[in-house]
């Protein structure tokens, strides 16, 4: 399963970006073969539709879970539709080997 | 996909209000009518088709219905809609047999909230931690922002946009550079045709 992740950088000391749509790298990562990929996030300051690219950058790669602080109300339906789990964490001091540990722990 | 009878029918957002009141109505006309109530999917009808721009077709695939059934919801919904504005009725919005996407649920162990897209499947754990000390979570009504990054026209052929005139549904509109017509921007449309038979 490839899991998508919002991150303010690009190693696993960053934090979860409290947004999706404008969070500073997307982190994929594959439970499976344990791979992990960093992708900036290069239309961050865009005025408009940047919840909608992101939801196409990460569903062209195959993911079907999000984690992120926040989704945006026009991103829900969107990805409901497409069936890909969102996954909130309030709690912006979590790191993304938080999460990664979390899910790796799960899957075994 | 065949069509099946008696399906719920699937809603994206629930609406943001319970129902609308007439105002500056006639004394003697107040108490003779009750209101009218639409149901949810009616609702869900009028948004995709008259909000969003989406045709029949498109639409009812959003609800996950047949077409002749979209149909059949979207004009109860504006027989509704327009009865409740000529009698100047009182307009409720409530149920009907639909089901939201989202239901959204809580892990108490690692404090995440998640929402569970494959609703056939029951939801056992949560998909971080695996955890089943999990629960259901309603979402704080969420202010009901006007959604103004949605309120344009562009064009299906030359991509022309225009601001939307509120009354005026994208899909009458003429494309002033080329002549196609013109469709909601950003309208969830082209996504919900990719979805369908995931
Ligand atoms: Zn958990
Ligand atoms: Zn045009």
């Amino acid at each position: 399963m490839k899991v998508a992740i919002a991150s303010t950088g690009n190693t696993l000391d960053s934090n979860i970006d409290s947004s999706f749509g404008r969070c500073a790298w997307f982190i994929i990562i594959d439970t499976e073969s344990g791979g992990m990929e960093f992708i900036p996030n290069t239309n961050r300051d865009m005025e408009e539709h940047v919840g909608r690219v992101a939801v196409e950058l990460v569903s062209l790669r195959n993911v079907s879970m999000i984690v992120s602080g926040d989704f945006g109300q026009k991103i829900k339906p969107m990805l409901d539709s497409m069936h890909i789990q969102m996954v909130v964490i309030k709690d912006s001091q979590k790191k993304i080997s938080d999460i990664v540990e979390l899910l790796n722990n799960r899957r075994k | 996909m065949s069509a099946r009878i008696r399906r719920p029918r699937k809603i994206l957002n629930p609406p943001s209000i319970k129902g609308f009141k007439p105002f500056g109505i006639d004394p003697e006309m107040k108490s003779s009518k009750g209101s009218v109530n639409l149901l949810f999917e009616e609702y869900e009808a009028l948004r995709l088709r008259d909000y969003d721009g989406l045709n029949h077709h498109q639409a009812s695939l959003m609800m996950n219905v047949s077409r002749p059934t979209f149909t059949r919801i979207y004009a109860a919904a504006l027989q509704k809609v327009a009865t409740a504005f000529v009698e100047g009725r009182q307009m409720t919005i409530e149920g009907g047999k639909v089901y939201f996407d989202s239901d959204w649920h809580q892990c108490n162990a690692c404090e995440c909230y998640f929402s569970h897209p494959h609703k056939q499947l029951p939801i056992e754990e949560c998909p971080l931690c695996g955890s089943k000390e999990i629960s259901e979570f309603d979402f704080p009504e969420e202010n009901n922002q006007m959604q103004n990054e949605r309120d344009k026209c562009i064009c299906s052929q030359c991509q022309y946009e225009q601001i939307h005139q509120s009354g005026v549904p994208c899909k009458e509109e003429v494309c002033p550079e080329c002549g196609h017509f013109m469709k909601r921007k950003g309208g969830p449309g082209r996504r919900g045709r990719k979805m369908k038979g995931i």
